[in-house]
């Protein structure tokens, strides 16, 4: 068994607005082994960002960290302050996000900004450090390093930043990656690219990634494991294979229903999930999704079930699911 | 003019030819550049047909939506709507039969009107209603027809989801009895478990209405699925065009191959299994796109012909056109 690198434990965490508490994160545990690519999949509202920026202290006021644990690689963040945060972030766990625009500082050339985070957990020197950049440019797929240096963000595409970001997320080889929606600014010749250069990378410096995106085919390319997550919940955990071919929670079928399949010759009618996404200021009681599934029972509008294992790395919190296991004892009884 | 063999068929309700749209630039202070947007379009729609337009960010897709609908002044070329040239014709009595839908639901809906006077200001403008009475029935009708109810109708679009505004803004176009939507990227600012009920509702109104749709997006799994043909563009040409299965499975063209290889299918099996065309480099900049092929500086086809000399769009079977010098070395591949 290889080792827990990420183990994240009845986390809650709530914003609190001028209209009320959000709660964002309601109880949401995740673990993910060294090596693995875990995809978080949610729509917006689910609760899948936060989960990243508390992975790397960064969560704002008005958000706060309300209960539970985050371990990473030995450390406690959750009872870290931001002083030793600062000692981890960029260096083992980095952040890329979805728009490379605003993460850049638009005054700085791109060497400035990749040699900032050497500068900052690293011993090199002015030389070396140039050296370094070269070679995190080079690592990245970006031709003529030495000229991109001297440049400023605005002077780059969009794919080219994002590789950038990446450079800048991978100087001090961190443990771990987290890409917060990488590609969805980006055109679809150009996120294969980035795709395949994230997969490349985690097997030449043997990284982590976690993987958030809304989009189911790019979890199905990369990951070995999938977080499904709803209105701040996490709904169902899996292997990649267990959520795709065997989903157990009404949304996650749901959602796998509602999607096209480019690969597919017939015509079928999209089967939509009803309704509407939740009002996190006013969440329903008991499971979130009770209101839009379509086997909603009584007790779904009052209790949010508890997990249901259904293999050893397959777990789904469904009412359905706990009516089988009784049902499954009460045989078993007689 | 390949596409004209339809145009004397009267079922063809939109007819485009070698449509061009240039924008002005500035560059320096006496040199004037243009932006080639659209460069020589041609194709057609048939009427109660869904034709799609994809193609990456730049390419041309939603300003040659646009021009057809004459939102921008064509810079050359010829829009034919029902055998009527409507290139310079005052657009009034067409704006009736030809409507659109916006991507940005936020940004496309006046957030200090109530969304009965956002379906009504079309009827209002086209005189469409006799009486109060009348008018007020239209907006209930419509707002029932996209899956809303009544109430809504005194209501404000911030009180909506990006879902129902979307609904909202379809209203409004169905609101004129439309026979032709241009349809500009209506589902990409939406969820994933809303998007399903766009499309749906998309398609039931075609069949309910007999409506014609030219859906242009930049998700290729979402325009399979709702379009009868796809056009795909590349820096304001058109590169291919052919029916949906045609373009996704036995495509001909080196981008359009790439840029299906290149979408992310949502099944881990036939993901693992498959060939990709990973396409280095960028869309070059389209003030300044390069010469003969447009293409040819991500091709891995292209040679010294593609430079000098521009390909045309050409018949490679019944219905099926891409422009390309090399169609025999790809469709070896």
């Amino acid at each position: 068994m290889s080792k827990t690198l990420l183990d994240i434990k009845n986390l809650r965490l709530s914003f609190f607005t001028p209209q009320g508490e959000v709660k964002a994160l309601n109880d949401v545990s995740v673990s993910m082994q060294e090596g693995d690519v875990l995809g978080i999949v949610g729509e917006s509202g689910s609760g899948k960002s936060v989960t990243a920026s508390s992975i790397m202290g960064l969560v704002s006021h008005p958000g706060r960290i309300i209960g539970g644990t985050i371990e990473f690689n030995g450390h406690r963040i959750h009872e870290m302050s931001e002083k030793e945060m600062r000692n981890i972030r960029g260096k083992e766990v980095s952040m890329i996000f979805q728009d490379p625009i605003t993460s850049l500082n638009p005054v700085y050339t791109i060497g400035n900004q990749i040699r900032e985070v050497i500068y900052l957990h690293t011993d090199l020197n002015k030389q070396q450090a140039y050296e370094r950049s070269v070679e995190l440019l080079k690592l990245v797929g970006i031709n003529e390093p030495e000229r991109r240096l001297k440049q400023y963000p605005h002077e780059l595409s969009g794919g080219m930043r994002q590789r950038v970001m990446i450079a800048i997320a991978l100087a001090c080889e961190p443990k771990l990656l987290i890409a917060d929606e990488p590609t969805t600014a980006l055109d679809v010749t150009i996120q294969a690219q980035i795709i395949e250069l994230m997969m490349e990378l985690k097997r030449k410096i043997n990284m982590s990634i976690i993987m958030i995106t809304h989009d189911l085919g790019i979890v199905a390319s990369m990951c070995n494991k999938i977080v499904v997550m709803y209105a701040g919940k996490v709904v169902e955990a899996g292997t990649t294979d267990e959520i795709f071919y065997n989903p157990k929670h009404e949304y996650t079928k749901g959602l796998l229903r509602s999607i096209p399949r480019i690969n597919s010759e017939k015509h079928e009618k999209l089967v939509p999930i009803d309704g509407t996404p939740v009002d996190m200021l006013n969440p329903p009681e008991g499971c979130p999704f009770a209101p839009r599934c379509e086997k909603c029972m009584k007790i779904c509008l009052r209790r949010m079930p508890e997990f249901t294992q259904i293999t050893s790395t397959h777990k789904s919190a469904c009412w359905l699911l706990q009516k089988e296991v009784f049902e499954q004892k009460r045989r078993e009884g007689k | 003019m390949i596409v004209t063999e339809k145009s004397k068929d009267r079922n063809t309700l939109i007819e485009v030819q070698d449509l061009k749209q240039y924008f002005p630039v500035n560059n320096g202070l006496f040199r004037k550049k243009y932006v080639k947007a659209v460069d020589g379009v041609s194709f057609h729609i048939e009427r109660g047909e869904t034709l799609g337009l994809v193609g990456e960010s730049g390419c041309g897709k939603t300003t040659a939506g646009r021009s057809i609908l004459r939102l921008y002044e064509p810079t050359g070329g010829r829009i034919i709507y029902d055998g009527t040239d409507i290139t310079r014709v005052d657009m009034k009595p067409y704006r009736q039969k030809m409507q659109i839908v916006f991507q940005d639901p936020y940004a496309s809906l006046d957030p200090r009107m109530t969304v009965g006077d956002i379906i009504g200001e079309p009827i209002d403008i086209n005189n469409l209603a006799g009486s109060k009475k009348e008018r007020n029935d239209m907006i209930m009708e419509m707002l029932q027809r996209v899956g809303l109810n009544s109430e809504h109708a005194n209501r404000y679009p911030h009180e909506f989801s990006g879902g129902q505004r979307q609904r909202i803004g379809i209203a409004r176009a169905l609101a004129v009895n439309p026979e032709f939507i241009v349809c500009d990227e209506p589902i990409s600012a939406l969820d994933v478990s809303i998007q399903a009920q766009i499309v749906n509702m998309f398609e039931e109104l075609q069949e309910k209405m007999g409506l014609t749709y030219l859906f242009i997006a930049h998700d290729i799994s979402v325009v399979k699925h709702i379009s009868n043909r796809i056009g795909v563009m590349y820096l304001g040409r058109l590169v291919e065009l052919a029916e949906s299965n045609e373009i996704v499975f036995h495509s001909v063209h080196p981008y359009t191959r790439s840029l299906i290889s290149a979408v992310p299918i949502p099944d881990p099996e036939s993901g693992r299994k498959r060939k990709r065309i990973v396409l280095e480099g960028d869309v070059p900049s389209p003030l300044d796109p390069p010469s003969g092929c447009h293409f040819r500086t991500r091709c891995p086809y292209a040679d010294e012909r593609c430079k000098t000399e521009e390909p045309k769009l050409i018949r490679v079977s019944n219905g099926h056109y891409a422009a390309c010098h090399h169609l025999d070395r790809v469709r070896e591949n």
